[in-house]
């Protein structure tokens, strides 16, 4: 059943709040702010309960069941991260008050900085981006700044492998320098002829994302950096995958000189409604003075048994602040407690299993959905969703039936360079049982393809909408409610 | 699939046609195809200098947002204003209606380096049997 918006449910001189007794002197606003006709809902309190509780209801979430959409990393979020976000001496502080006040918080930011610093391999991490793509954008400023800085000013072109995140070349693009994308050779790496030929001092870097969107480790990953760093250019890695090398493999070993976490991938904040992002950034050495602040430093620390003194600090070459106040602490909460319920050998078990499942995963659909490069993968893969004995049933078909057998599709269109990809990752915690379940339900979907294709190209049929026309949406979208 | 048998192309799916001194440009039926319907084109302005092999205009379907490169250097004098308000043109008739931009050539010579229409069957062909 369709649930109507909250204005169709309003009832003139229906209220829900009544507001306390006025206790402060009463002053009008001018009359140029005042409105004639405010156009908001009249409902009662039970109203507004029953009708988001409906709307949860119909919500497709990781707590319902398995979700495993590719490269998003739709791990559980343990509810302690939950409790402790509320504890009320984090939520009761206020960001324009003293720093000796709050010394607490600081000391929660500096450890997720040291953390992230030791699961990266980097010297120096900032906590401040508002999101990965933000997280990105930083890391190609500098990267950018750095040369402008050495006097390198001809340097105006990243190069994109073409497994890397879309939001790569965005980044790019919203930094003002050219895009060169790099092909991937057959088993799903880098091409290094191709990178060869791109090499010149016209490269500010390349945007490396390891393991690749195929869910494929670069093999040649130290060769890779290598090209990069002989020709004066710097490597950005996308750390969007990091949840299958966490403990395992350190970027900064290799020489990655900058690269973003995505904390609601990797470190089980929330994603999306759940709460603002968080995209923290880490640097090699030479880097670590052009990163956006205030990063939390030891200002005094009188002794060794001395408890330090914590402070804000904006590096000397910084690009400057990227978001209001210190960033989104409420996240660095939740992900100071992930790391700390798993500790260091948690976290590395934790990337293990991701891993672990996805193999098991593509082990069990492969002999039915071709599997692009057909290579151990590490915590996702790519199957393609197209079928030779039902040659109109695609990818979204696919999708949109797996909806109606209760699971959440995986990505799908993504990466492009596979036909009809379906990218899959199961995550760590996602039981055999459940991976099974999902398994059963790709095998079932394929029978249904060529016994009975019109079941897929109708699907959803158990949904309380059906299939949505995405076509007219874009082409024609209507970006207000409209009252009927 | 559909081609044009006046048209030159690139590997990557766009097609370039003489007429007159000025060469029109689109893409193929077979990339309407491949990226399904095409909901938004976003068109260079006139004048706009485009670069042999450099992206110059985005196209996007409900599946993927796509680079369209350009096959031959030269100066935007025409956009096809239409498929601002009707990107489904580029599905319906990719040759026709559904151009894209007019350019006056800087380098005539390139049309040399096109494909002709037997030799981008031909890789539609094995484009399609690596699937």
């Amino acid at each position: 059943m369709n649930e109507p918006v909250i204005y169709e449910l309003s009832a003139p001189g229906r209220e829900g709040v009544k507001l306390p007794h006025l206790d402060v002197p009463a002053s009008d606003l001018p009359t140029e702010l005042l409105r004639e006709e405010l156009p908001l809902p009249e409902v009662s309190e039970i109203d507004v309960v029953r009708h988001f509780l409906r709307l949860s209801q119909q919500n497709y979430a990781i707590d319902k069941g398995m979700y495993p959409l590719g490269s998003c990393t739709m791990k559980f979020n343990p509810k302690i991260n939950e409790v402790t976000a509320r504890l009320p001496g984090f939520t009761s502080i206020h960001p324009l008050q003293y720093t000796n006040t709050a010394q607490g918080a600081l000391y929660l930011m500096y450890t997720v900085q040291e953390y992230l610093k030791e699961v990266g391999g980097f010297a120096g991490v900032t906590v401040q981006p508002a999101a990965g793509a933000q997280g990105e954008l930083a890391g190609v400023l500098m990267m950018h700044k750095y040369h402008l800085d050495r006097g390198d000013t001809q340097r105006d072109t990243i190069l994109v492998p073409d497994s890397a995140h879309g939001t790569n070349p965005a980044t790019t693009s919203m930094s003002g320098l050219r895009v060169v994308q790099i092909p991937s050779d057959a088993r799903g790496n880098v091409d290094l002829d191709a990178l060869q030929s791109q090499i010149c001092e016209r490269v500010v870097g390349l945007m490396i994302t390891n393991p690749n969107t195929l869910g494929l480790f670069e093999e040649q990953i130290e060769a890779v950096v290598k090209m990069i760093h002989d020709c004066g250019g710097l490597v950005y890695g996308d750390g969007a995958n990091m949840n299958a090398l966490m403990g395992v493999m350190r970027p900064g070993d290799v020489g990655i000189d900058v690269m973003h976490f995505n904390l609601h991938k990797t470190f089980s904040t929330p994603h999306g409604g759940g709460g603002p992002g968080c995209g923290p950034v880490g640097v090699a050495e030479h880097l670590v003075d052009y990163l956006p602040g205030p990063v939390v430093t030891i200002d005094l620390q009188l002794s060794e048994e001395d408890a330090p003194f914590f402070n804000f600090y904006q590096p000397a070459k910084s690009i400057g602040p990227l978001t209001g106040f210190w960033g989104h602490f409420g996240i660095l909460v939740r992900a100071y407690t992930y790391m700390r319920m798993l500790g260091a050998e948690g976290m590395k078990e934790a990337a293990e299993h991701a891993v672990l499942n996805a193999n098991y995963l593509r082990s069990q659909v492969k002999d039915v959905y071709k599997v692009s490069h057909d290579r151990l993968c590490k915590h996702e893969f790519v199957a393609e969703g197209h079928f030779d004995a039902a040659p109109d049933v695609r990818a979204l078909d696919i999708a949109k039936r797996l909806i109606d057998h209760g699971v959440h599709p995986p990505t799908n269109y993504f990466p492009l360079i596979v036909p009809e990809a379906l990218m899959i990752e199961p995550t760590e915690t996602e039981s055999k049982q459940s991976i099974d379940n999902y398994a059963a339900i790709l095998r079932a979907i394929a029978t249904e393809a060529t016994d009975n294709p019109e079941l897929l190209h109708a699907a959803p049929h158990n949904t309380p909408v059906r299939r949505l026309d995405e076509v007219s949406a874009a082409r024609d979208p209507i970006l207000r409610y409209q009252h009927a | 699939m559909k081609l044009d048998e006046n048209a030159r192309y690139l590997e990557s799916h766009e097609w370039a046609r003489k007429e007159g001194d000025e060469i029109v440009i689109g893409i193929s039926d077979y990339a309407q195809q491949t990226l399904t319907d095409i909901v938004y084109v976003e068109l260079p302005d006139i004048d706009d200098e485009i670069v042999k092999d450099e992206p110059f205009i985005v196209v996007e379907s409900v599946k993927a947002a796509s680079d369209v490169i350009a096959p031959m250097s030269g100066v935007v004098v025409a956009v096809n204003e239409a498929l601002e308000d009707a990107p489904e043109v580029v599905n319906e008739d990719p040759f026709g209606d559904g151009w894209m931009i007019r350019i006056e050539p800087s380098n005539p010579d390139e049309w040399g380096d096109l494909l002709t229409p037997a030799a981008y069957k031909k890789v539609v062909e094995e484009e399609e049997a690596a699937h």
